[in-house]
């Protein structure tokens, strides 16, 4: 989840967890409301913010109480602290925790229930480089399990290398509801970039590209197509490399109309 | 509904302001209590009346009712303060459910701590006085009265905490309410102005703390009326639980 600035995607997750009232329309999980779920985290769970906790709790009795007003066993709780590092900590203030402490147990506590549909608000959010890789793997590592990861953030590089599936909102509006290969190739700016020692031939010979002083640029013609023509000419090749944008440059070029605010 | 008084007992036994607020609030029936009770004994002449015993050793309930009413308050606001209630939320979707948990947890332990206190500061204000028994009229009333008494502070606390969502602003309207505009409505003039005086919150609920009520309400109707000004708290607490975001 993408969205443009103005902040729908926290409100989106809100709704579906159903803490905010929407205005319009319904949320539903498994087609009933949140609220109809018997026991909601065996089914969804969610970390929206890492610092809204009790400080004054340890990390044991915070998770004890989310386990058991649905019932879980109280055995998950050293699984689930287990899982996300927390073990040594279980019986320490959450108050002295830091931010990567925090984000790892509010993971902890989504994981409680086991659910199938896991949302993640901003998961990466300060911290640093380690925790981020941690987020990273882990929530790769969830999805590989079976789980629906759903995971806000606009750090588009970072969904680069976390994200299959993209879904881009911007003013309130959905824009992408895609892969992020498929959403990338919409961009116009992928390009075939051709290197020869004889570049003017080819130029010649592939007639669409723009030529420039060390190497061609083919935006109509795939690698393959290319490769293929110059085979047949004998021409020879240095360089037949597809240049993609990063989803960062793509998300840019897609969303610039419906930027709210832009700079 | 035992899963969520599970998880809000797990909740109110895992922080200290539980143990701090109620350990005020007994230390408070004790200490004011005893030191009452043994300045009556070295200014007094001659014995003291039953009824006198039970009120002088009963002496802290006005400052014991504030720190049990923090506690009910902080009982909901100290979840929205920091945000958790987002969570519990996410685990009990159902919001009055919750609320619920919270209420007959709380009122389990509120009680069996009140009351514990209140026939305790009185064992003290009769060793220290002499010549009072349970068994006097109206006094086993009054002890157990000031245990029920201090019980619904915490949840008229409760109630404002849910209401106002805010820890000051549920402390200072509990004050207000509890403490403050009970003494102001004494300046009400004429008939008319009595009344709302005996009707006016804890001058209604104390009622049933008193050994021999002076009110046109007795005290278990005042009683009664203490916990009519509680449910309708409670019930505009409800409300806006239900219509707000978290």
């Amino acid at each position: 989840m993408c969205p443009k600035p103005i902040a729908v995607k926290s409100t989106t997750m809100r709704m579906i967890l159903g803490l905010d009232r929407p205005t319009g329309g319904s949320v539903l999980v498994d087609g009933v409301p949140y609220r109809d779920l018997r026991h909601p985290l065996r089914k969804v769970g969610a970390l929206l913010d890492a610092k809204a906790v009790h400080g004054g709790r340890s990390a044991w009795d915070h998770l004890l109480a989310i386990a058991q007003s649905n019932a879980i066993p109280a055995g998950r709780v050293m699984e689930v602290l287990e899982a996300v590092g927390l073990r040594e900590v279980a019986r320490k203030r959450i108050g002295g925790f830091s931010l990567g402490m925090s984000q790892r147990l509010g993971i902890a506590a989504a994981l409680l229930g086991d659910p199938e549909v896991l949302i993640f608000d901003e998961p990466v959010n300060g911290l640093d480089p380690d925790g981020i890789l941690w987020i990273r793997t882990f929530m790769r590592e969830l999805a590989a399990e079976g789980r629906a990861v759903f995971v806000s953030s606009h750090l588009m590089s970072e969904m680069a290398q976390t994200a299959d599936h993209l879904v881009v909102i911007g003013r309130g509006r959905l824009i992408a509801d895609t892969s992020v290969a498929e959403f990338i190739g919409r961009s116009s700016q992928a390009y075939v970039r051709v290197r020869s020692p004889r570049l003017a031939e080819v130029a010649e010979l592939v007639k669409v590209g723009h030529l420039h002083p060390d190497h061609l640029r083919v935006t109509a013609m795939t690698p393959l197509e290319i490769g293929a023509l110059t085979a047949r000419a004998g021409l020879p090749l240095e360089e037949l490399t597809l240049v993609q944008p990063s989803l960062e440059a793509a998300y840019m070029e897609l969303t610039k109309d419906s930027l709210e605010y832009s700079s | 509904m035992i899963d969520i008084i599970r998880s809000e007992w797990t909740k109110l036994c895992s922080v200290r302001s539980t143990m701090w607020t109620l350990g005020t609030a007994a230390l408070l029936m004790l200490a004011l209590g005893a030191l009452m009770s043994i300045a009556v004994k070295n200014s007094h002449q001659g014995p003291v009346q039953p009824s006198d015993v039970a009120e002088i050793s009963l002496m802290g309930t006005n400052f014991a009712a504030l720190a049990v009413a923090a506690l009910g308050a902080l009982v909901v606001t100290g979840e929205y303060r920091t945000g958790a209630i987002r969570v519990s939320y996410m685990a009990v979707p159902r919001r009055l459910l919750l609320l619920a948990g919270k209420l007959v947890v709380f009122t389990a332990v509120a009680l069996a701590v009140c009351m514990a206190a209140a026939f305790a500061a009185f064992l003290v204000g009769r060793t220290i006085l002499g010549g009072a028994s349970l068994g006097d009229p109206g006094v086993l009333r009054a002890v157990a009265g000031t245990g029920l008494y201090l019980t619904a502070c915490g949840l008229f606390g409760l109630a404002l905490g849910a209401l106002v969502r805010h820890t000051p602003g549920a402390l200072v309207a509990a004050i207000g309410l509890i403490l403050v505009l009970p003494q102001l409505t004494r300046m009400l003039p004429g008939q008319w102005g009595r009344t709302v005086n005996d009707w006016f919150t804890s001058n209604a609920g104390l009622q049933v703390a008193f050994p021999s009520p002076a009110s046109s309400l007795g005290p278990w109707s005042g009683f009664a009326v203490y916990l009519g000004w509680i449910a309708v708290t409670l019930a505009a607490a409800c409300v806006l639980t239900l219509r707000r975001d978290a």
